[in-house]
């Protein structure tokens, strides 16, 4: 069974065709990339699978549960979890408290009203995982707004984790980091990949062609082909549209 | 919390607590009962902003008609003593159920909107509950009743004014405690995160406008029992006390004392009626020197006066920490436990 599966996903703005008839299949444990170039509709396709924009047709499973009508927070419950290419953090909040609370959405209600969050054990636990994981174990104590641009992106990618999720939407995680901190954070999705589904958005072809097993290419809205990384190197249209003449180099 | 005792603005607020514990012996001894009303006055509207503070503070919902439910609390010991109840409970169960209803019903409507919009119809909401009051006549309409039966718990007439300064006093700790504890508790962590960007909180699993509208309800059944407290205090209740005035001197209470702060509603109702009775002595224009001083509050402390204090105390060290409240004036307010 699949992990995600969307067919004839469609989102219009007013004339526009913003996703045109998408359909995808990503396997339980697969690294699925898509790339495309600016404006091809990535975000909106990523927010259609998170739940926070609603589809004008087409549909979404889960592990084989149709989850076409939920919201974002009743699809993150069920462990598909986004992270934002915009980071978007509690600011006013340390790294600790933001993951987790992050670590508490995923699995139980926060009607809770005089047990401090930060003493529970079970949730500290997967809080501290996920800031290891994100290279962010040293900086629990500091406020999020502090934090430097790359450490952002970090503890963007650490709330995504301290959910523990079956699958994660990743919005292009590298966004604006130092090769150094990109450089990190593919050897952290390696790391990562195979224990959940993952389907990443980036555009730092070098880390897409180093960690997908698959790679969609959406050009206007509509996957134009569907690959591995091999196959995308080859595929002559690819080239043209979005690689350019000279493609990648091998 | 351990760190957090020793913060300035809880000491403060400890002292300020002991100075109110001893106020009845105090007054007895002046023979000055006029203190006791006086600083219970204080109290009731310090529970009240505090019950604000956890919509409008933690919860960044800036509700301009919170005087509806210190009015249904007024009213709610009012017409049942009009029809000859003088059960407290009777008076405590009614205020509750109007409260909670009223906040949902209200809450849910309003919190459609967000940020103008929100404030605007909780604005409109109030105006409607103190028309339908003005309109009561059997209950005095804009003149408001006189009640003849004060609320009575186990023998114990509320309407005694040594009685409801203890209640007040005691609730009013109660409300401070439950406040802290909130404050990093699931429900506080997860509301005071909506604030900041709702559009995580969804994105983590938590229906933020669910926390939103709990917060809401909460707060509003909280300022109805303290609008039960005052009409028992002042033994009248009048559609006045639901004008958006009220809702207005809340909100200001909760900014001078700083905004999303545990102490901080205790400390700016302190601040403002304390203010308010003090010039209203010294000068007949009052109001011009009071606006003068709200300003200045206002400038000098983005945090209000709980900002202020423990600002003073992390300067002392002169250490970095106490920049950080600047910046975060850009958004509402830092609540200020926060670098702790």
């Amino acid at each position: 069974m699949s992990a995600l599966q969307t067919t004839g996903l469609v989102k219009r703005y007013g004339g526009i065709l913003v996703t045109d008839n998408v359909s995808l299949d990503i396997r339980p444990g697969e690294l699925h990339a898509i790339i495309g170039p600016n404006g091809a509709g990535k975000s909106t396709l990523i927010n259609q699978l998170s739940g926070e924009l609603v589809s004008n047709s087409g549909g979404v499973a889960f592990h084989g549960e149709d989850i076409t009508s939920l919201r974002i927070d009743q699809r993150a419950r069920r462990g598909l979890l986004r992270s934002y290419q915009i980071t978007s953090i509690f600011e006013q909040f340390t790294v600790r408290e933001n993951v987790t609370l992050a670590a508490l959405g995923a699995r139980e209600h926060g009607f809770r009203f005089w047990q401090p969050l930060l003493g529970r054990a079970d949730l500290a636990h997967q809080a501290d995982e996920a800031l290891t994981a994100c290279g962010l174990a040293d900086h629990a104590q500091a406020p999020a707004g502090d934090l430097a641009y790359g450490q952002r992106r970090q503890l963007e990618l650490a709330m995504a984790l301290a959910a523990q999720p079956k699958f994660l939407l990743l919005d292009e995680p590298m966004a604006g980091m130092s090769v150094q901190e990109s450089q990190a954070v593919v050897a952290m999705l390696a790391g990562l990949k195979g224990k959940y589904a993952i389907l990443l958005i980036e555009h730092d072809m070098d880390a897409v062609f180093a960690l997908a097993d698959r790679i969609s290419v959406l050009v206007y809205g509509k996957v134009i082909f569907t690959g591995t990384p091999d196959e995308i190197r080859a595929h002559p249209e690819v080239k043209t549209v979005y690689l350019g003449e000279e493609g990648i180099e091998a | 919390m351990s760190h957090t005792v020793f913060k300035p603005a809880t000491l403060v607020t400890l002292l300020v607590l002991a100075v109110l514990a001893c106020v009845p012996l105090a007054a007895h001894l002046a023979d000055q009962p006029f203190y006791l009303a006086f600083f219970a006055r204080i109290m009731i509207y310090a529970i009240a902003a505090s019950a604000l503070n956890l919509a409008l503070g933690y919860g960044g919902l800036v509700s301009l008609g919170h005087a509806l439910f210190l009015g249904i609390g007024a009213y709610s010991v009012a017409i049942p003593a009009f029809h000859g109840i003088d059960n407290g409970w009777l008076h405590l169960l009614c205020c509750v159920v109007v409260c909670g209803v009223v906040g949902l019903v209200t809450g849910a409507v309003s919190l459609r909107t967000t940020g103008i919009g929100f404030i605007m119809i909780t604005l409109a909401f109030a105006q409607m509950g103190y028309f339908v009051f003005v309109s009561l006549k059997q209950y005095g309409g804009d003149d408001g009743t006189t009640i003849a039966a004060t609320s009575k718990f186990f023998g114990a007439d509320l309407g005694q004014a040594g009685t409801v300064y203890w209640v007040a006093l005691v609730l009013l700790v109660l409300v401070l405690w439950w406040m802290a504890r909130l404050r990093v508790a699931p429900f506080g962590m997860v509301l005071r995160g909506a604030r900041q960007n709702p559009r995580r909180i969804n994105a983590i699993g938590l229906r933020s406008v669910r926390y939103q509208l709990a917060a809401y309800v909460l707060s509003a059944v909280l300022c109805g029992v303290a609008g039960m407290l005052l009409a028992n205090l002042t033994g009248f209740a009048s559609p006045s006390t639901m004008t958006w005035m009220i809702s207005g001197d809340l909100i200001v209470m909760i900014v001078l004392g700083g905004i999303g702060t545990v102490f901080g509603p205790l400390l700016g109702a302190l601040a403002f009626l304390g203010l308010e009775e003090v010039l209203k002595m010294v000068t007949e224009y009052w109001m011009a020197v009071f606006g003068l001083a709200i300003v200045l509050i206002g400038v000098l402390g983005k945090a209000g006066i709980a900002g202020l204090l423990d600002g003073l105390a992390s300067r002392r060290p002169a250490s970095a920490p106490a920049k950080r409240a600047a910046p975060a004036a850009v958004t509402i307010s830092k609540p200020v436990g926060e670098q702790a």
